[in-house]
């Protein structure tokens, strides 16, 4: 699934981060990387995302090119 | 010998280089403050050395300009030491950047920072046996409070010293590798205890909420400008009536006609300007903004106004250019080089030259707020905000988007220290003292000889088709052409160019408007342009100089048409 699709506060693992790949590594984000959504801005804005025991903003358009598995 | 500091964004280095530099280096909770590197010139221990704050970066791969730069000094310049600062409570991610130190070969320390906050949150490092699986010193640190910033300094002039031959032959080559090793290695040194949560903890719930997040804001900047307004106006009256005595007495002596008692005049008005004007809004606006940017409420702006950038074109990361843009122009241009795209850059350096610096609050302070009141200023920085809107939405129709959106580090909120706080004011405000006021006081001296020989009708005369459109007496040419020096000019110029600084007296409501306006949009000042010129290059520098002056324009003319039909 999408980590767009995600429900808030569920483990996931970072599974494929399709075009996004070398920005998200750049920021030390990996495939197999557990992450979760910790809250999401309304109005379209973006998700807070853990990952790693640190917390990152990611856009809609970059969370909705991350897939996830469920853990 | 040369010691330099290296991490991830927001890991605390320049926290560390101010500790042992004094303030230098522009801090502030959120990743991306440090774009270029600052050296400085250091004792410590009995020993000089050369100290080096780097960029912050999660690799030495290429990646924003501000890591290619920190790659760049490493790769070029001969560092004798090299000091990885890691932020404690995210060791998973810091060794990635450790590891990739370690292939180097080159002389290395790790310094643990912000270890109380990792033992608050139950984390227990495990140095030694770190230090050993790396082979290299492992030091723990907390920066801000400069604990154990002298024990990491003599072990860095003893490493430093050793120059020992240990090669290591690192079989990892990728990233994925490292980040994989970092994360096992942190799973090993690293134990989990018992985390105490206090207040900051559950801040966010209530900062970021959909709702009252967004009602917060407005409250802490409408806060935040009270509070600024409020201070000014206490202490800008006592201050003019105490340099209005002043000069009274001082030119007592001399003919108020010759050309030295008017240039005297002319200095005493630039020495009072600067003391009475601009420091009593610029001082209390610096201190609000490092308290803001110490805590770590800039992030969360940005990730609540993401959405409405986008409207705009941005991203929320270009929120901190213009959040740092109400400060000083210059580091708003400069912190555009955290974005990545060059389009983004462009179109946030354009935009972050529109918003109205610290000495163009001076203006509007000093003008629009102090003679018709605070919901005048106020309304006139919505205005502003609403034409940075319509121009980023025309700039980024013009050129294609291709950012994939926002990606960026959630710092934790932070409880700001004094010290560092005044020391980043003290750092901002002396720019201004040492910078801006000499020109402002010499400009000012001109501007008194102009006078005299009445050649200021000359530089009138000049921009005399854009004053008599907006209607505004032909005198305030020589101050906004002087504005283009230092903003803060075109506000102290105006009281010597129409001969009073009773503004109210010579100036009709609307004209304050007016010209309030065209001063918040007109032409950056001389050291934004340069900063333009540096960072985007001259043909940019001109197509937003360009700019500026059809918005400023066009925005003047629309409040002149609205102050016609309700004043």
């Amino acid at each position: 699934m999408r980590l767009l699709d995600l429900p808030l506060n569920v483990q996931a693992r970072l599974l494929s981060f399709d075009e996004v790949r070398a920005k998200l590594n750049q920021y030390g984000l990996y495939v197999g990387d557990a992450v979760r959504v910790l809250r999401i801005a309304p109005l379209g804005g973006p998700l807070l995302v853990e990952v790693n025991g640190r917390e990152l903003a990611l856009g809609r358009s970059v969370a909705e090119k991350i897939l996830v598995e469920l853990q | 010998v040369r010691v330099a500091l290296i991490g991830l964004p927001n890991c605390g280095k320049s926290t560390l280089f101010n500790q042992v530099a004094g303030y230098k280096a522009e801090t502030g909770n959120f990743s991306g403050t440090t774009v270029t590197f600052t050296e400085s010139r250091v004792r410590v221990a009995g020993e000089v050395i050369e100290l080096v704050d780097l960029p912050g970066a999660y690799s030495l791969d290429e990646g924003s300009p501000a890591e290619k730069e920190a790659a760049c000094y490493l790769d070029s310049r001969d560092v004798d030491v090299i000091i990885n600062v890691a932020d404690s409570t995210q060791l998973a991610s810091a060794l990635s950047l450790t590891l990739e130190l370690v292939a180097l070969n080159k002389p290395l320390i790790l310094a643990l920072n912000m270890v109380d906050e990792a033992a608050r949150m139950g984390l227990h490092i495990d140095a030694e046996g770190l230090s050993r699986e790396l082979i290299v010193p492992v030091l723990p640190l907390v920066a801000s409070k400069g604990r154990g910033v002298k024990g990491l300094f003599i072990k860095a002039l003893e490493v430093g010293r050793k120059k020992d031959e240990k090669i290591i032959e690192s079989e990892i080559q990728n990233a994925e590798e490292r980040h994989l090793l970092a994360i096992a290695l942190a799973k090993k040194f690293v134990t989990q205890g018992e985390r105490r949560i206090i207040w900051r903890d559950s801040l966010d719930n209530i900062l970021l909420h959909p709702v009252w997040g967004y009602a917060i804001m407005l409250f802490v900047l409408f806060l935040f400008f009270q509070i600024v307004y409020g201070i000014g106006k206490l202490t800008e009256p006592p201050l003019l009536a105490f340099f209005t005595l002043l000069t009274e007495i001082v030119m007592s002596p001399f003919a108020a006609n010759s050309l030295l008692a008017q240039i005297m005049l002319g200095v005493l008005q630039g020495i009072a300007a600067g003391v009475a004007i601009v420091l009593p809004y610029l001082v209390p606006f610096l201190l609000g903004l490092g308290v803001l940017e110490d805590v770590g409420y800039l992030p969360r702006v940005a990730f609540l106004m993401d959405a409405f950038m986008h409207r705009i074109g941005l991203h929320g990361k270009a929120i901190v250019p213009f959040i740092l843009g109400y400060g000083c122009n210059v580091p708003a241009v400069m912190s555009t080089r955290t974005l990545e795209e060059p389009r983004d850059r462009y179109i946030a350096a354009a935009l972050a030259t529109l918003v109205p610096c610290a000495a163009r609050l001076a203006v509007v302070f000093g003008l629009v707020a102090f003679y018709l009141g605070p919901v005048a200023a106020f309304a006139l920085y919505i205005f502003n905000l609403f034409v940075i809107a319509l121009t980023g939405k025309i700039l980024s129709k013009m050129t294609a988007e291709n950012s994939p959106g926002l990606i960026m580090e959630m710092p934790p909120y932070r409880v700001p220290t004094l010290k560092n706080v005044f020391g980043k004011s003290w750092f901002r405000v002396r720019e201004f003292v040492v910078e801006a006021w000499p020109i402002l006081i010499a400009g000012s001296a001109v501007l008194a000889i102009l006078n005299y020989y009445n050649s200021a009708d000359f530089f009138n005369t000049l921009v005399r088709p854009i004053t008599w459109l907006l209607g505004l007496p032909a005198q305030v040419g020589v101050p906004l052409i002087f504005g283009i020096l230092r903003k803060e000019l075109s506000l102290v110029m105006l009281g010597q160019a129409l001969g009073t600084s009773n503004f109210g007296k010579v100036l009709t409501s609307e004209q304050m408007l007016v010209y309030a306006t065209f001063v918040m949009f007109y032409l950056p000042c001389l050291a934004t342009l340069a900063v333009l010129r540096r960072e985007l290059g001259t043909r940019a520098m001109l197509t937003i100089s360009a700019l500026t002056v059809i918005i400023a324009m066009i925005a003047a003319l629309t409040v002149r048409g609205v102050a016609i039909i309700f004043l």
